[in-house]
């Protein structure tokens, strides 16, 4: 089987023998392995997160990594007695990111092989590798951008907008208003590009054609009068969500055609998907033409598909690698939802 | 419960406006009048696959299938019976 070579957008971490010397309950006086919180601040600073799925007792191993100073890289920790098979699925799920995005670190070959085999796409590593991580190829995104390193605390963000929602008492949309989204729209510029990369490059449930675009490629759609390059950003009572959402529509003498839409699965829960749509359609319209859009199937973008769908696109053609060609009248455009602020720039 | 309540009730619970401003006959169009959004559509899916143990195919993924209760009843009757 051929190696993937996603990038990793997680590393999950064994404690025992793997964070430290040595095993906690046995012993409470354990140390960091020489040089692993370099490696932890290194991998965080290039928008990589932290995680840990750790056999062990959990107030006990928290204080340990709060006196040790490095608590506060690891995001939705798992440690528990239960299997780490199960401890990864949760991770991910919190996370919201793909299995084969996720690097697993441990040095007992027993708990990859177990993880492995529960999630066979996800990337095991044995703990003496450790201080090899940041050179590995899939550690190092081409860019690291300002949402890259605030990456981290963007997801604290999120974490305290969970606790918040499920604490709130009331139906969802009014949790959703009292968040004062704002959701702006613009012309890329070139300092969104590195960013408009990562995002093509990140997004694989909500990127509607699968196609990736490298920072040249998308420099030359920004400049040219026949492409529109659109970005948003969203933000919110607790912070910015950062450039979460990019288009490119490729403006032709009878219509514009959609060649990439996607957005952040990070605001997936935000019922926000349908605004950069909206935008694009009502403005097509106000230009007096029809729209066109590409698809592609994946084994994770159906959501994509039916945002299409729902949002009144007919598939006109599909070619022999499966790419649909959709098309809507623009007959019916669904309005930006009330609770979230639209600003075009 | 049945089949049209279940609906309803799913549909009320994740509208996006207010529930006292959101009234519709089983036979209103929800996606026209503003109702739901883009997320719906998906969370309508997976509690119909998940609810009625159906397989919604792509071709059947069309507007006109689930925008209003009644017909998405009416498909959820017709692949129960295919």
């Amino acid at each position: 089987m051929a190696e993937s070579n996603k990038e990793i957008k997680c590393v999950i971490w064994d404690l025992d023998h793997t964070v430290w010397d040595g095993i906690l309950l046995e012993s409470d006086d354990v140390k960091l392995k020489p040089g692993l919180e370099e490696v932890l601040k290194t991998l965080d600073s290039r928008g990589i997160l932290h995680s840990i799925a750790s056999r062990n007792e959990y107030e006990f191993a928290v204080e340990k990594l709060k006196e040790l100073g490095v608590e506060e890289y690891f995001l939705y920790p798992e440690i528990n007695w239960g299997a780490k098979s199960v401890s990864v699925g949760n991770i991910r799920k919190n996370l919201n990111i793909g299995m084969d995005a996720i690097m697993f670190v441990d040095d007992q070959p027993f708990e990859r092989e177990e993880v492995k085999s529960a999630h066979p796409d996800i990337t095991c590593i044995d703990a003496t590798e450790y201080l090899k991580l940041p050179e590995l190829k899939r550690l190092n995104p081409r860019f690291i951008t300002g949402d890259s390193q605030r990456r981290r605390m963007m997801y604290l963000d999120d974490i305290k907008r969970k606790v918040e929602e499920e604490e709130f008492q009331g139906p969802p949309e009014a949790f959703l208003s009292s968040l004062n989204m704002k959701f702006v729209i613009h012309e890329a510029k070139e300092e969104d590009l590195q960013r408009a990369e990562e995002l093509t490059v990140r997004t694989n449930q909500l990127n509607a054609t699968a196609l990736t675009y490298d920072y040249d490629e998308l420099n030359a759609f920004r400049v040219s009068d026949q492409y529109k390059l659109l970005v948003c950003e969203l933000t919110d009572n607790y912070g910015s969500y950062g450039k979460i959402g990019l288009a490119l529509i490729e403006i032709k003498e009878d219509c514009w055609h959609l060649r990439l839409m996607l957005m952040s699965c990070r605001v997936m829960n935000r019922g926000v998907g349908s605004v950069l749509m909206s935008h694009i359609m009502q403005e097509c319209k106000k230009d007096g033409k029809k729209l066109l859009a590409d698809f592609k199937h994946t084994k994770r973008n159906r959501m994509m598909y039916v945002s299409y769908k729902f949002g009144n696109f007919k598939e006109v053609s599909k070619d022999e690698e499966d790419h649909i060609l959709f098309e809507n009248d623009l007959s019916m455009i669904q309005p930006f939802p009330p609770y979230i602020d639209v600003k075009i720039l | 419960m049945e089949l049209k309540e279940k609906i309803r009730k799913f549909i009320e619970a994740n509208l996006v406006v207010f529930e006292d401003e959101a009234e519709f006959t089983d036979s209103d169009n929800i996606f026209e009048m503003g109702f739901v959004n883009s997320l719906f559509a998906m969370k309508l899916v997976s509690f119909i696959e998940q609810e009625f143990g159906i397989e919604v195919d792509n071709e059947d993924l069309e507007i006109s299938n689930f925008n209003s209760v009644d017909r998405i009843v009416g498909y959820i009757e017709n692949k129960k019976a295919a």
